[in-house]
């Protein structure tokens, strides 16, 4: 996978969660700025969606193919779900839905990077 | 009674979503593409991913049905977890490859060992009789 696209999704779903947990302990509800993050790690993720399925397409590694684009797609719902879910219910758990979806972000994002390397056992 | 999937019940709601897209995805690979490996594992996935919708439904819907569902989904898989996490370990031909319940969730940053004890703790704050019980 693009190392970059990788780092990017790391520091955008790592800041999004402390963000996130920081509201919660504070009590204080998500506002534009935050969801105005979560659209760029969207855009990221879409990217990464596009990204992933070309280089899928011409490497000749030994990438479980149905496995990997599975990923690739459930980790670009994951941030849509969570922030409507979230926008749903203003209130303290509201937001920390927020935080477990960027959380749910990361998570995916390792083992995507997993599975192009050939790791296997989704 | 409370809404199940209002408050601290949004967030199980989520996780248990993400569980239930987890396990099913995982269940409908394995079986769709390896079903010869390793049977009994696979298809302790695919219950695994049925009690995660079923759980995830249950919160959603709400009401006293859906929350005595919901009662037997996490109790389903609390012993689910337990036992499989325990066989896991103990019988370790019984499982060529993982499961979700595997060493008590191992894969999943045991998760799944946390989520009953998260989900009954849950559904005993907003248990049918009880009115307002955390300050809704």
């Amino acid at each position: 996978m693009n190392d970059w696209i990788t780092g990017a999704v790391y520091v955008l779903g790592a800041v999004i969660a402390l963000w996130s947990l920081v509201l919660v302990v504070r009590d204080e509800l998500a506002q534009d700025r935050t969801f105005a993050l979560l659209a760029i790690a969207e855009v990221v993720l879409l990217v990464q969606l596009v990204v992933g399925c070309i280089l899928l397409a011409g490497t000749d590694r030994d990438v479980s193919g149905v496995l990997f684009v599975s990923y690739l797609v459930g980790i670009a719902l994951a941030l849509p779900i969570g922030a409507f879910w979230s926008l749903a219910e203003r209130t303290r758990s509201g937001t920390g839905v927020l935080a477990i979806a960027a959380l749910t972000v990361l998570a995916l994002e390792v083992r995507l990077a997993d599975i192009w390397s050939g790791g296997f056992g989704a | 009674m409370r809404e199940l999937s209002s408050g601290p019940g949004r967030m199980l709601v989520f996780v248990y979503g993400v569980f239930a897209v987890a396990a099913t995805g995982r269940s409908a690979i394995q079986l769709g593409t390896e079903a010869g490996n390793a049977p009994f594992a696979y298809t302790l996935s695919l219950v695994a991913a049925v009690i995660y919708l079923v759980a995830t439904t249950c919160l959603l819907l709400g009401g006293p049905t859906a929350w005595r569902v919901a009662v037997g989904a996490c109790v389903v898989e609390l012993v689910g977890v337990l036992s499989i996490g325990v066989l896991s370990y103990v019988d370790t031909a019984l499982f060529p490859d993982k499961t979700v319940w595997s060493h008590f969730g191992q894969g999943y940053a045991f998760l799944p060992l946390v989520l009953p004890f998260l989900g009954l703790a849950w559904l005993r704050s907003t248990a049918p009789g009880r009115t307002g019980a955390i300050g809704a």
